[in-house]
């Protein structure tokens, strides 16, 4: 049981991300939603990384069991993308508002359909 | 408590009270990542995740207002969905190794050449620095080219040019203040 315990919390949160990716109909509420979406992916990686009883992989003569480096490295990569994406997507939101004057989803398409 | 973080995220409709959990949120997360030995990436998660994404929430908030409406239909489809990705995810969760299994496959294949070699033949002790700088240092490169594009891109959307042509046909929004990023 406890052997999964991390598995299923990172999943709980995954699946919390994509309901309010899916679910929200405000676009900044949505950003979040895949902010979390992309952390719970984050925790997937890093658990997967820990070798139990190790310590962190940083060389040192009173150590000999470290930790997986590897996720460490593409998750640090993974972090700054994610800013990048998150960046982008309030911009565009920001783009949005100005163009529609609203930013819930609905308004959005009402608008769309109102004036072809 | 990263969970309790994210329902009251996922639920609240203050726009403003979510961009402060997003920062508690990427803090917790720094320590989680401590607690699994990932000193590196708590940092980075520490600066940029608590400091850099909170900043571009609020100041994102501050050109589109704060408030959530409350939605009129009941999401059955996301929920359905969810359901579906959750029982998926729970079935295949049994064939994942046992938490912390020095044994388990990811262990493997190139960590122990890291970990064994990599103090000696790139130099630096911390095992993830030589990683990133030296055996995978095109990963680097590439993630320096994504955020290139991604600063590229906001400022073609914000940029001054863009907006000139566009508000000339358009009706001036509400608090059409300069966005600094």
């Amino acid at each position: 049981m406890s052997a999964y315990f991390n598995y299923w919390a990172v999943f709980a949160l995954m699946l919390l991300g994509l309901y309010a990716t899916i679910a929200s109909d405000n676009l900044v509420k949505k950003v979040v939603g895949l902010n979390i979406f992309q952390t719970s992916v984050f925790f997937l990686f890093i658990t997967m990384g820990k070798v139990g009883g190790g310590t962190a992989p940083i060389a040192d003569s009173q150590y000999t069991l470290y930790s997986n480096p590897l996720p460490h490295v593409l998750i640090l990569t993974a972090i700054v993308v994610s800013v990048a994406t998150t960046a982008l997507a309030l911009a565009l939101v920001i783009r949005i508002r100005e163009s529609y004057s609203s930013i819930e989803e609905s308004d959005i398409q009402a608008e769309d359909e109102a004036q072809p | 408590m990263l969970l309790v973080v994210g329902f009251a995220l996922v639920l609240i409709r203050d726009l403003f009270a979510v961009a402060m959990l997003t920062g508690i949120y990427s803090l917790l997360s720094a320590c989680f990542f401590m607690l699994q030995d990932a000193v590196d990436v708590a940092f980075t998660e520490a600066a940029v995740g608590a400091g850099i994404t909170t900043i571009l929430f609020l100041a994102t908030m501050s050109q589109v207002g704060r408030t959530e409406r409350k939605p009129k239909n009941k999401p059955w489809f996301a929920i359905g969905l969810c359901s579906l990705v959750a029982a998926l995810l729970v079935y295949a969760s049994f064939d994942m190794p046992d938490y912390g299994d020095p044994l388990a496959p990811v262990h493997q294949h190139v960590a122990p050449r890291y970990t064994e070699t990599s103090p000696n033949e790139v130099g630096p002790p911390n095992m993830v620095t030589s990683v990133l700088a030296s055996y995978r240092g095109y990963d680097t490169l590439g993630e320096t080219g994504v955020v290139f594009t991604a600063g590229v891109g906001v400022l073609l959307l914000l940029g001054p040019g863009l907006r000139r042509r566009y508000r000339r046909d358009l009706p001036a929004p509400k608090d059409g203040k300069k966005h600094a990023e």
